[in-house]
Formats: structure tokens, C-alpha cells, sequence
């Protein structure tokens, strides 16, 4: 047990607690008995950026890190909850296999893919993680342990993948991987002068196998919400299956608060806007690249200072997308507080789980330096974004209010139920779920 | 390669297995806990490993020969024999329970030396391998903090040299792995700082010793050869104004 300070991604808000690892699925349940009477939550690789994996006492997975089983014919993988995707990229790219679903980073455990049941640049094709978890076991708070999945127990299945931690500690999965030719993609860029056509190409490119969009959210009127669009697919014409590299660089300490400013990021924003081709380009990269651009770097949440920054992503109805991001657009221009990356997509239909975040329409994620300033933005923004039927991703979260997340998440009642009918809600609580009343 | 694993369940010696089964290693595990165990072959299994297992408590001294007897017959021969296990003992507490410090250092030393005649003896018959034990930086001086483990450590490196002096220019080769500050489940309650190094980095050099036939002594990570060479000359005043 280690006793500290800790911290999502963000490094915002900060909270002491004890950080116990059980040294094996099967001795969670002691873990959980030797707790005490505190709020416990698990906890994976702490990507997720606000406090949703902090409490008093947090089950580290770190040592839940075995593969079970591995089918090369059918690519199903049997694993313990706390490995990483990094790990099976490692196990399966060479044999031809990849993630289904994949974050913007490698650094997550199949336990916290689950939880927030992540969505990647395939969303509008593939749908979300648990959408490819035929089965996952889940250790609930009187220290039993459960098989759940669309079929068996589905209720807990429900509201474990999306569920942030709060019906259990989840110890092992099931995952269909999906096949894959080479470890090559062949990427396509386009330019895009203002949000219409951003959307219009998102609308044009939905049988893409992968899509997303950067944008510059600093762009002067009238081209608001100009943008990079990336599209993507699995390149057939070459069999090569490299590893993606280890990272060599690390950002060695907390930078300076001023760094990030608005004139900095302006001119980011610029240079990267410019660095486009004028004309659709289409070239070939590594995946390494494609998805995990900023796996290149370790610790480069420091680059936002000690007092951290927030990540705001929320996702609007696909009618209200256009007035919606609009709005949100204008409001940050005002403000002046920049976002270094802004990252756009368009995400197909909602699934069934309780809490999980996409929904059919645009989602935007923006990182803001934390200052005084910023939370009275982001509450107004908040407005904007319920007023027009959205919602915000709890993976993302440290600071909403209460009352939007009822608006946001219609079945919060629902999974509350289940979290009552197993005993969830006395032991499991995060400081995200005490925050917003879930 | 063939490896003998014996005190497998350990964090360094699973990442040093793994390390080893992605490169399609023979290997075969020994360990006390028949449940750990068994977790410990699937995922070795997985990452490409062929695996056996035995259970089997290093001070059970008595069952020792028909352990290795039957290790050595499954593999037909051994490569490699990687010595991992150990406790990290309370060190106040063994301070006011001798029986306590005796069974520590009973696991930590005496369990060790018995392994390593036996293994040494083994190899010396098959006129090749590599006997490989994890020690300890913590054996180079005695210090108030960590004597008892110190000691311990202490007295399996000094056996290693002396094996590695009995079979110099034969085809057996001796290591003394000395890892610095490691985070496993052995060191948990500790607060963790720069000097630290993970399981997997610890355990991703030892099977690169193990591949490339290393033998002596060596430190991992390899910072750890400068910090002992300062704290080893550490006048004796010096050192007792320190709380290490
Ligand atoms: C650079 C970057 C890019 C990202 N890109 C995306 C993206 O494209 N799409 C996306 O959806 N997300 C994205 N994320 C968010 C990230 O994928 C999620 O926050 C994910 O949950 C982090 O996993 P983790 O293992 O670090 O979990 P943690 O952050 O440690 O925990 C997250 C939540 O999962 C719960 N949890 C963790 N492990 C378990 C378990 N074993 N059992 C039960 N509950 C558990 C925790 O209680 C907590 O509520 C990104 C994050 C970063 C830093
Ligand atoms: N961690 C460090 O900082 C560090 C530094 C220097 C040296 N070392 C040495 O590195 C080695 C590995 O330690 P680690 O850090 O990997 O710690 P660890 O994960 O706690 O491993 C210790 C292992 O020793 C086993 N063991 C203890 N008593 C045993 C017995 N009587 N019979 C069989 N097995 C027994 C344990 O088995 P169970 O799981 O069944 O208890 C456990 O697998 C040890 O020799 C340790 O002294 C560690």
C-alpha cells in the first residue's frame, strides 16, 4: 500500500488516498475486506484526466497484468484487467491482430477501456470497446465475483462498461480482436475553411474505416472551425507487422505556467492549420503515428504546469451539431483561453449501456490550462451544450455540476438500481461520483 | 534456451520470463503457490513460451533433490537456472524475535546456498549452463536499516564467487544479478523516487544477461555499479551519520 497524492491525466484536482495493488484477481475480495469504511474505486493506468479513478482507497490493477488465453484462429484474447493495450499490441501485432477499439493513447488498461467504455476513430463504424467484450468478470463489493455479459447478468453488464468503476473492480475480460493486413495505415489529410465543410466531410467519408478531425479552435471569425481532417485505413498492399517504437522523449519537468499562453497557442494552432496540404494528400504511416501521436512523448501533461489543465469533450445531437459547436466555437474565441489540441469527430449511434458517453452526432475535446478564469467558461459552455440535448464524457470530467449530469446521462436512474441491487453504492465511490451525486 | 525458474511467482522473475518466452523459450517454473503458478504458465503460454511447473517451498530442503531430479529430466538439459525468490524482512521486528531473523535468513540464505551446491553440481555434470541467483546491492555493507536481508545476500554472493572460481575456464558459467531499488510487491510500502526502477526493466536486462551468457557480477539497472562503487567507500563514520 502507498499513501500519496494522485492525480488523473490532467493533474487536476489533486486528492491523498492509499493506492493498494491485490497481488492477483483472486485476492481482490481481501483487498476489499482490508479496506476499511472508506469510498473505493479501481484504478488502471490514471488516463483518464479528471477524478473519476480517485478516492480514499484505490485498487490498483497493475498486477492484474496476465494473459489468460489467446485464439490465433479466431482472435479472441482472455486476459486479466490490468494490461495494458501497449502490452497486447506488443503480443499481437506481429501474429496480425489489433484492438478493435482503441483510444488516443496506448497507455490504458482493458479494465479503464471498459469502465469508460472508450470510443475510438472507428466509433461510426465499430461502435465502442464493449462492443467487442463478449464477457468480462467483475468483483463486486461484498468481495464475490460475477460473470457478466450481453447474455448473463446484463443488467451489471450494462452498467459496468460505461460505469466508471462504480458497480465493481472488473479482474478479467474477453476481447475479439480484429484482423489486420500490415501495421501500416494509409492515411488521408484534408484541409477544410470553416465548420460546415468539416462536417459535410465527416458526412461524405462515414464508410471510412477511421476518422477524425484536428481543429483550430483559434481560427480567425468566419473561419471557425477550419480544420485537418484525417481519414484512415488498414493498408492491404503490404504484409508488414512492426512493433510501434518504445518513446525516447520525456518532458523532465513541470513547465513554466505562462507556456501555453494565448499567443503560443495561436500560433500552434496556425503553424499545424498551415502545415495541411492544400490538396488531399494520401501517405502511408506507421500506426504507431496514426493513433498514438502523443504516446511519442512521456509526461507531457507537464507542459501545462503544476496546475494542470482540463480536457472538456462533450458530443451534440447530430441536428444540433452545427448551431451547437458554433456557439461553443464563438464562446471559446472570446474567452481567450486557447486549447493546444483540439480534436473533432463524428460518432455513430448510442448503444445500450447505462452511462456510456457517445451518442449519434459531432463530439469536440479541448485541453484548457487550469486558472481562475477557466470554470466560470466551462460552466457557460456546459449550458450551450445540454440546452442543445448533449452531454460530457465522465473519462474527461473534473469539475462539472450536479444537475447536468441527469440532463446528459437519461438512464443515470437506471443504473443507479443496479448499483443498489449490488451493495455498489456503499462501498464503490470515486470523487467524480461523489461530486455529481451519481 | 531452457531456464529453470525457482521462485518464480516473484515480479522480477515473471518480467524476466516473459522477456524469455517471447523469444519461444523452453522454461520451467517453480514456485510455492500452485495457484500462482498456474496463472503465471497461462500468461507465459500465451506470450509463446512452452512451460512447466512444480510447486515446491525452497525450505523444504528435504524434497530439494527430487525437485531438481525431476526438472532436469523434463528439460533433458539445462541451459539456464535463474534463483529468484526471497523475503525483505522487517528488520525491527527481527531485532526483537531471534527465531523470526533466523527463519529469514534461513529462506534468504540457507535455502539459497543449498540450491546453488545442488545446481552447481548438476551443471558441473552436464559441463555446461549458467547458474544465475538474484542477490542484492543491499549485501555490500551492512547498514542499520537492512542488515539482517544484508547478510543474507551477503553470504549467497560470496558463495557465487567462490563457485565462480571453482568452475573458471569450464563451460560453466556463475552470475550474481544485483538489482538496486525495485518496485515490486516486495518493496509496496515503500515511498518510490527517481532511483527507482521497474519490474519490467529490471527483469528485461536480466534475461539479456541470461541470453547473452553473461557471468561475474552485475548490477541492474547498471547505475547501480557507480552508487555502490561510492556507498562501498564510504568511510565507516561517514556512513553511521547516515540513516541508510
Ligand atoms: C492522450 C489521451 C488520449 C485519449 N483518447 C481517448 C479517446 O480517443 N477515446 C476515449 O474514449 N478516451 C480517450 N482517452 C481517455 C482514456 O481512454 C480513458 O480515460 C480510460 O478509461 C483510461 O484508462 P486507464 O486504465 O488509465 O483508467 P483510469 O484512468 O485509471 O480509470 C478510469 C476509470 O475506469 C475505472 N477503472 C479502471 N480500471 C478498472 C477496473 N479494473 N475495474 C473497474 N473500473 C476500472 C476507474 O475507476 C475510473 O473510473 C484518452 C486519454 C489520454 C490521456
Ligand atoms: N524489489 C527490490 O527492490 C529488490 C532489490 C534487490 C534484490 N531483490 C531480490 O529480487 C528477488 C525477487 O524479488 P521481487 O522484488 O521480485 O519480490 P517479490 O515479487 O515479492 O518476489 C519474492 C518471491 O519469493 C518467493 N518466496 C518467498 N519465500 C519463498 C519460499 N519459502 N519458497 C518459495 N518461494 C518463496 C515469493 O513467493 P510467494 O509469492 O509464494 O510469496 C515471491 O514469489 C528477491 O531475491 C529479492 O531479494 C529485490
Amino acid at each position: 500500500m502507498t499513501n500519496g497524492e494522485f492525480s488523473g491525466w490532467g493533474r487536476y484536482p489533486r486528492a491523498t488516498g492509499a493506492l493498494v495493488c491485490p497481488a492477483a484477481p483472486d485476492r481482490v475480495h481481501s483487498a476489499l475486506q482490508a479496506a476499511g469504511d472508506g469510498d473505493i474505486i479501481a484504478r488502471g493506468m490514471g488516463r483518464s484526466y479528471g477524478d473519476s479513478a480517485l478516492a480514499a482507497t484505490m485498487l490498483d490493477s497493475g498486477l492484474l497484468d496476465h494473459y489468460i488465453h489467446f485464439d490465433p484462429d479466431t482472435g479472441v484474447l482472455d486476459c486479466e484487467a490490468g494490461v495494458s493495450l501497449d502490452q497486447i499490441l506488443r503480443l499481437l501485432v506481429p501474429q496480425g491482430w489489433f484492438p478493435p477499439v482503441t483510444p488516443g493513447t496506448r497507455f490504458v488498461t482493458v479494465g479503464g477501456a471498459i469502465a469508460a467504455d472508450v470510443h475510438g476513430k472507428n466509433h461510426h463504424r465499430d461502435g465502442c470497446f464493449s462492443a467487442h467484450v463478449p464477457a468480462l468478470e467483475l468483483v463486486l463489493a461484498d468481495g464475490s465475483s460475477v460473470c457478466c455479459s450481453p447474455r448473463d447478468n446484463s443488467d451489471l453488464f450494462r452498467a459496468t462498461c460505461g460505469g466508471m468503476g462504480l458497480t465493481g473492480m472488473i479482474t478479467r475480460a474477453t476481447l475479439q480482436m480484429r484482423r489486420i493486413p500490415s501495421s501500416v495505415l494509409r492515411e488521408t489529410v484534408i484541409r477544410t475553411t470553416d465548420l460546415a465543410q468539416t462536417l459535410a466531410l465527416f458526412d461524405e467519408h462515414h464508410d471510412a474505416g477511421y476518422s477524425v478531425a484536428w481543429l483550430d479552435c483559434l481560427a480567425p471569425t468566419g473561419r471557425l472551425g477550419r480544420s485537418l481532417v484525417m481519414l484512415g485505413e488498414h493498408d492491404d498492399t503490404t504484409d508488414v507487422l512492426d512493433l510501434h517504437r518504445v518513446p525516447r522523449l520525456r518532458v523532465p519537468l513541470d513547465a513554466p505556467a505562462g507556456l501555453l499562453n494565448r499567443y503560443t497557442l495561436r500560433l500552434f494552432n496556425a503553424l499545424y492549420y498551415a502545415r495541411g496540404p492544400g490538396q488531399p494528400t494520401t501517405r502511408r504511416v506507421h500506426y504507431g503515428s496514426f493513433f498514438y501521436p502523443l504516446d511519442a512523448i512521456r509526461e507531457w501533461n507537464r507542459l501545462y504546469g503544476r496546475r494542470g489543465f482540463v480536457q472538456y469533450q462533450f458530443v451534440l445531437p447530430r441536428e444540433a451539431g452545427m448551431a451547437g459547436l458554433t456557439l461553443v466555437l464563438e464562446r471559446i474565441a472570446r474567452s481567450g483561453h486557447g486549447s493546444f489540441l483540439s480534436v473533432l469527430k463524428a460518432l455513430g449511434p448510442a448503444n445500450d449501456n447505462h452511462l456510456s458517453f457517445p451518442m449519434e452526432g459531432y463530439t469536440l475535446a479541448l485541453d484548457f490550462r487550469v486558472e481562475p478564469a477557466l470554470f466560470a467558461l466551462l460552466d457557460e459552455l456546459d449550458a450551450i451544450v445540454h440546452d442543445h440535448g448533449g452531454r460530457i464524457y465522465l473519462a474527461k470530467d473534473a469539475r462539472m455540476q450536479r444537475e447536468y449530469v441527469h440532463r446528459g446521462y437519461p438512464y443515470l436512474d437506471v443504473f443507479r438500481e443496479v448499483r443498489m441491487r449490488y451493495g455498489a453504492h456503499r462501498r464503490f465511490h470515486s470523487h467524480q461520483s461523489r461530486r455529481l451525486g451519481i | 534456451m531452457s531456464t529453470l525458474i525457482i521462485g518464480a511467482t516473484s515480479r522480477i522473475a515473471l518480467a524476466t520470463a516473459r522477456e524469455l518466452a517471447s523469444a519461444g523459450d523452453r522454461l520451467y517454473l517453480v514456485a510455492r503457490d500452485a495457484d500462482a503458478l498456474d496463472r503465471l504458465a497461462r500468461d507465459l503460454r500465451t506470450r509463446g513460451a512452452q512451460v512447466d511447473t512444480a510447486v515446491h517451498d525452497v525450505n523444504d530442503t528435504a524434497s530439494q533433490d527430487s525437485m531438481l531430479e525431476t526438472a532436469w529430466s523434463t528439460l533433458g538439459r539445462v541451459d539456464t537456472v535463474l534463483i529468484a525468490h526471497g523475503t525483505l524482512p522487517d528488520q525491527a521486528a527481527c531485532e526483537r524475535d531471534i527465531p523470526r531473523a533466523l527463519a529469514e535468513f534461513t529462506t534468504n540464505a540457507v535455502a539459497g546456498l543449498g540450491l546453488a551446491l545442488d545446481i552447481a553440481n548438476r551443471l558441473e555434470r552436464q559441463g555446461e549452463g549458467t547458474l544465475a541467483m538474484i542477490t542484492s546491492v543491499a549485501g555490500e555493507r551492512g547498514r542499520q536499516s537492512n542488515y539482517l536481508y544484508g547478510a543474507a545476500k551477503a553470504a549467497v554472493s560470496r558463495l557465487l564467487e567462490g563457485l565462480a572460481h571453482r568452475f573458471s575456464g569450464s563451460g560453466v558459467r556463475v552470475l550474481d544479478i544485483r538489482p538496486g531499488l525495485v518496485d515490486t510487491p516486495m518493496t509496496a510500502n515503500f515511498p518510490k523516487g527517481p532511483l527507482w526502477a521497474s519490474a519490467e526493466q529490471v527483469g528485461g536486462r536480466i534475461a539479456n544477461l541470461l541470453q547473452v551468457g553473461a557471468e561475474g557480477v552485475r548490477y541492474v539497472p547498471r547505475r547501480w555499479f557507480w552508487i555502490m562503487l561510492i556507498i562501498r567507500s564510504l568511510p565507516r563514520a561517514l556512513l553511521h551519520r547516515t540513516r541508510l
